[in-house]
């Protein structure tokens, strides 16, 4: 088997200016951090950013680095809006593609089988639809004759992901009660990156979870990185929950232009190993 | 502070409103979300409709004891939607007559004077399942002519969406801390259904910014029962009901 280990600093490498990249997670659940932190640091820009939108989103949008938003929700959980997030839409700096969960996933699908839309009545009769010209309809060729939406396929340049375990070849595994749509991303992108909490042997990677946690195949995978505590402050169930309290710091930053680079530099301009220390020192 | 036991509280009346929301529904997906729609639900599900399927508010079905009964990730709930095997209860920022509900953003979507949640799941559910609202706080700025964005879809707008959007396109109940609206079947546009217990057809005209349909005879909302009170002090003991919706 392939052996893709790669380190973080190699993965944002293969990012260029003017991609699209699929972010895993939903909300501020299992976002590869590790991953945004350094494409944050990184110059890469004009990105489009598809995502079940939270602070990877936030991030990126405050560093300047998005073009555009895809994008159903942008959420903290806990606190419900997205400040950074909100700050960019409201001063107009970046566009956006809005879409309903359902038609995201339909996206995703989509791209993964390699069509170019689904059908779908979500969306029907919705400003989705009404006020993006983007999104088009289409009519069923049989009797019924339905207009439906036509979901176009949401095309990834790269995914990326977060998942509790992998092995160096690329599979990965999810230990908590949702994998998100983490494998979506993975096939709807023409390359996809995964870090993961642990690479494991392959013969143990049953060891802490059935057959059933085993949804991202190295079919999909180009490389995988391990990144301890890597989703932080996003939880991580069952190694870890959200760190509510440097949310809330982070979410405290996008009050004022002093406020985020003050935070910017306490916790954005340092690497991973530094960042994941200072966490620890509290 | 102890109320004497006869003084009906609002916040109670608005459980019970939410509750009779699902009477009737029997095997279904109950997902109602907000905090006193959440103790609604569960609520009719102990009291009346004992067949719902309710999620732990994550990845799982729980039935009323809390075992887990199914896994119900978030891809299985879009199975869900699209089946038409749900009622939701969502919350919106605006409401039109017509029932238009929007929670994506105030102004131009395109430069949002407010991002507000995005469209979240809204249009597929408003198009696939059955929708009811809750508005903890009924307000002219709530209830108003025309919604800045159409992220739920409201009876009018199915219908100019055709056959496809209108064929599961189902709102049925507002709940909000005045009173329960519905929608005239003829026009559909929004009807006061019955008033909370101390408000009046004034308060509720008022604090809606558009012109309701109000019949000639408009019932009080009903109180809950003895059974119905301990059951709520059971699924809700810490009172969280009453920081939603205040007495009046």
């Amino acid at each position: 088997m392939p052996d893709k280990r790669m380190t973080i600093d190699e993965v944002v490498g293969e990012l260029r200016d003017g991609m699209t990249i699929g972010i895993g997670g939903w909300g501020s659940r299992r976002k590869p951090m590790a991953l945004v932190r350094a494409l944050a640091r990184s110059h890469v820009s004009d990105l489009t950013v598809v995502s079940y939108g939270g602070p990877d989103v936030g991030l990126l949008c405050a560093t300047g680095q998005v073009r555009k938003v895809v994008f159903a929700f942008v959420s903290l959980d806990s606190i419900a809006l997205e400040p950074h997030f909100r700050n960019a839409r409201q001063a107009g700096t970046v566009d956006a593609l809005e879409l309903d969960e359902g038609m995201f996933l339909l996206g995703l699908q989509a791209a993964a089988w390699r069509v170019p839309f689904l059908p779908t009545r979500a969306g029907l009769g919705s400003d989705v639809v009404a006020r993006q010209p983007e999104i088009r309809t289409v009519h069923s060729p049989y009797d019924d004759g339905e207009e439906l939406v036509a979901m176009p396929a949401l095309m990834l340049d790269v995914a990326l992901v977060h998942q509790n375990r992998a092995d160096a070849a690329g599979n990965a595994q999810f230990l908590g009660p949702d994998l998100y749509f983490d494998d979506l991303m993975c096939q709807a992108a023409a390359r996809s990156f995964v870090s993961c909490e642990r690479i494991v042997d392959t013969a143990d990677l049953l060891k802490e979870g059935s057959h059933h946690t085993l949804r991202i195949s190295r079919l999909w995978t180009d490389g995988v990185v391990e990144t301890p505590n890597g989703a932080h402050f996003t939880s991580c169930v069952p190694d870890y929950e959200r760190d509510e309290a440097f949310q809330r710091g982070y979410a405290a930053s996008a009050k004022s232009p002093e406020a985020w680079e003050e935070w910017r530099r306490a916790w954005l301009d340092l690497d991973e190993g530094d960042y994941q220390q200072r966490v620890t020192a509290g | 502070m102890t109320q004497p036991l006869t003084q009906v509280r609002r916040a109670d009346v608005c459980c019970i409103a939410i509750a009779e929301v699902f009477r009737g529904d029997g095997e279904i997906v109950a997902n109602p979300i907000g905090t006193i729609p959440r103790i609604g639900g569960l609520l009719a599900r102990l009291a009346f409709e004992p067949d719902l399927v309710m999620t732990d508010g994550e990845a799982m079905f729980t039935n009323a004891d809390g075992a887990v009964e199914a896994w119900n990730p978030y891809r299985t709930m879009f199975d869900v939607v699209w089946s038409g095997r749900r009622h939701v209860i969502m919350g919106g920022s605006q409401l039109d007559p017509y029932g238009n509900h929007n929670f994506a953003a105030i102004g131009d979507m395109k430069r949002p004077k407010a991002q507000l949640l995005g469209f979240r799941g809204a249009p597929g559910n408003t198009i696939n399942n059955v929708t009811s609202y809750w508005v903890p706080n009924h307000g002219p700025r709530v209830f108003v002519e025309s919604v800045d964005v159409v992220s739920g879809v409201g009876y009018d707008r199915a219908a100019a969406a055709g056959p496809a959007a209108t064929r599961f396109h189902s709102l049925r109940h507002v709940v909000t801390n005045l009173a329960v609206l519905d929608f005239e079947p003829a026009q559909h546009r929004m009807r006061l259904r019955s008033l909370h217990p101390g408000v009046t057809v004034a308060d509720v005209t008022a604090a809606t910014g558009f012109e309701l349909v109000v019949p000639d005879d408009v019932p009080t909302s009903r109180a809950p029962t003895a059974d119905e009170l301990a059951l709520l002090e059971r699924i809700d003991p810490d009172g969280a009901r009453f920081q939603e919706v205040p007495d009046a």
